[in-house]
């Protein structure tokens, strides 16, 4: 083994990987790029109280006899936390403004609401007497967040209208105990796709694995290589060495952008340590995807494109992409949704490093690592060299 | 490595090679000494290229053998490998390295010792006039320089075999001189050179021998002088009028 001959192609790779800016952006700047816009766009979302909403607001019950039911609803929408409450005289004003996109709910307090609180109050037993009218909810439709979160809040603003404060405070005789799994709701959306992201980042070492071996067989550096004492399960180790320093250099920095943004796992160092070394066996993935996706193709063109075979399917069926019914399935045969499903384990449900579930998946993606990166080098020496 | 000095540093003996129904290479022997600087001339698709590539083990032979200080270049390809330094017709290079960076990576391919290394690396980019650009990375060189480059990657382990696959194509005069000055003070030092090219004013000016062949096949072997002289002609070129009946531009 001719140490010093690997070592020299590895330096020569490393230099590749930071003189060409191609390159630095897919292998660095495009895992910090996707890792912080993911986790600024999505980290809001779920928590609610870093979520503001603009809510217009019409009265239509200022006629009524006993208008403060109406203000006591104003009353206590507005002081609902990250609500700011906007007034209309017109329903036609509301609706245009929410449409437009400047509101993200409009709300109609009809003509009679204060009558029908107090109808209910007259005979709080008796259905059949009290007077029914119906508080309108207009929501933001291109708004996921406001779509889901302003109906449960609206229907408090009414219970606490009508009971009071103390309605959502009641002591009652039987409790609701906490499971573990409810603690999930506090969570943000980023942290749902986080152990996604982290897998993501690292499939796009495919494409510059097949490019730069497409451009070296292209350029006749691989002949020329040949000419040498290279051997070239020297130049293959050399390969997978480079690759697996920038997989360790991917992961610290989607680490790192992460933390900086405020992201923090529901693990320990070990769980840490883990992720690395999961992250590790799968980048072998990569390089096996790389060097078979090199072998198929005729020149660095192609390459890019025969890469998104074994990207996208990677990328849509195991990342950060909610899976369901014949999706799910597929995504069984994919090694990068085991490596979401161990850092899910680690990083969201707060597994202890000893579960047995994640060395399983780390078992796995190893086993089918190796088997890859076998099939590329040996399609790659038989086939790709030419 | 054949533990004797071997007598003839390249042997070739009934050396064929086909591509489908193409037969590159015909029936070719030759033999040639140490510190002999032979010229392989002939138009391009003559089959240069392909005797320069079996010899680097590159590839395989339909028939017959060649050997390289002994070592079969089949069976002892591993042998020859370390022996050799083959600059190819195309000059291989890694844009994204310096001059100086290419030339040491194959100085570390053939583990020439890191000390002598840089001293020798200093020395064959005076004497090649790139002394100056050498820290400048190769994807900004002219193709003059990345010529001269690539003949000191190849040379760089101080081979005992050096193959030079049209080594001066597209340098200019000065360039040219100089690396022609190189090759005969590496000669000098006992490597066998073989140089194929179809400047017929190079092999000339710096061949000892000369084997000119066409369509595969080998139609001439000798010193330039003797050449000329048995075929009553004042150059090279005129040599190949008279053998093949063409010019050998035409043939190009």
């Amino acid at each position: 083994m001719g140490l010093r001959r690997t070592r020299s192609l590895v330096m020569k790779n490393m230099k590749m990987f930071t003189r060409q800016p191609a390159v630095v952006f897919l292998l660095l700047l495009f895992p910090i790029i996707v890792t912080a816009t993911f986790g600024l766009a999505f980290g809001g979302m779920g928590e609610g109280g870093l979520t503001n909403f603009d809510v217009g607001l019409l009265n239509l019950d200022t006629t009524a006899a006993d208008p403060r039911w109406a203000e006591s609803f104003e009353g206590n929408l507005t002081e609902l936390e990250g609500i700011t409450v906007l007034y209309f005289d017109a329903n036609e004003s509301g609706q245009s403004e929410l449409l437009q996109g400047n509101l993200d709910a409009f709300i109609v307090v009809p003509e009679g609401f204060g009558d029908s609180c107090t109808s209910y109050w007259n005979s709080p037993f008796n259905g059949s007497t009290w007077t029914n009218t119906t508080v309108e909810l207009y929501v933001d439709s291109g708004s996921m967040i406001a779509s889901s979160a302003m109906p449960p809040l609206v229907q408090q603003v009414v219970l606490s209208t009508i009971f009071g404060n103390e309605a959502t405070t009641l002591d009652l005789p039987v409790d609701i105990g906490s499971p573990a799994m409810v603690e999930a709701s506090t969570f943000s959306q980023w942290e749902f796709m986080a152990p996604g992201i982290f897998a993501f980042a690292s499939i796009f070492m495919i494409m510059i694995v097949a490019q730069s071996l497409t451009v070296e067989r292209d350029g006749g550096l691989l002949k020329r290589l040949g000419t040498t004492p290279l051997k070239s399960h020297e130049f293959m180790l050399s390969q997978v060495i480079s690759y697996m320093i920038i997989a360790v250099i991917q992961v610290l920095l989607v680490f790192a952008t992460s933390f900086v943004i405020g992201y923090r796992p529901a693990t320990d160092a070990s769980g840490l340590v883990f992720a690395f070394g999961m992250l590790l066996a799968f980048s072998l993935v990569n390089v096996g995807f790389g060097l078979i996706a090199a072998t198929i193709s005729k020149s660095a063109e192609i390459a890019t494109g025969v890469s998104f075979i074994f990207i996208m399917p990677q990328m849509f069926l195991g990342t950060f992409m909610p899976l369901g019914g014949g999706a799910e399935t597929i995504a069984r045969i994919m090694p990068s949704n085991y490596v979401t499903e161990a850092l899910t384990t680690l990083f969201l449900r707060g597994a202890p490093v000893t579960t047995l579930s994640v060395w399983m998946d780390l078992a796995l993606v190893s086993v089918i690592g190796v088997v890859v990166l076998l099939m590329g080098v040996l399609l790659f020496r038989r086939y790709g060299t030419r | 490595m054949s533990s004797t000095i071997s007598k003839h540093a390249i042997k070739i003996e009934n050396l064929t090679k086909r591509f489908g129904k193409i037969t590159a290479v015909d029936d070719l022997s030759l033999e040639i000494g140490w510190g002999e600087l032979f010229g392989l001339l002939g138009p391009n698709g003559a089959g240069k290229t392909t005797v320069i590539n079996i010899l680097s083990t590159l590839l395989e032979p339909s028939d017959g053998v060649a050997s390289v200080a002994d070592n079969d270049v089949i069976f002892s390809a591993d042998e020859v490998r370390r022996i050799i330094g083959v600059c190819p017709q195309e000059p291989s290079f890694y844009e994204h390295l310096t001059g100086r960076e290419n030339i040491e990576l194959f100085g570390d391919l053939h583990e020439v010792p890191k000390d002598l290394l840089k001293d020798r690396i200093d020395i064959m980019l005076q004497k090649i006039g790139l002394e100056d650009d050498a820290d400048r990375r190769a994807g900004q060189y002219s193709g003059g320089m990345i010529r001269r480059v690539s003949t000191v990657m190849a040379l760089i382990s101080s081979p005992r075999v050096a193959l030079l696959d049209e080594p001066t194509v597209a340098m200019d005069p000065v360039s040219r001189r100089a690396v022609w000055d190189f090759i005969r003070e590496l000669k000098n030092n006992g490597m066998a050179i073989v140089l194929t090219t179809h400047y017929m004013e190079e092999a000339e000016e710096i061949c000892d021998r000369v084997g000119i062949i066409d369509q595969g096949k080998l139609i001439a072997l000798g010193t330039p002088k003797d050449l000329m002289e048995q075929h009553d002609a004042k150059d090279l070129e005129e040599v190949f009028i008279r053998l093949t009946g063409k010019k050998l531009r035409e043939a190009v």
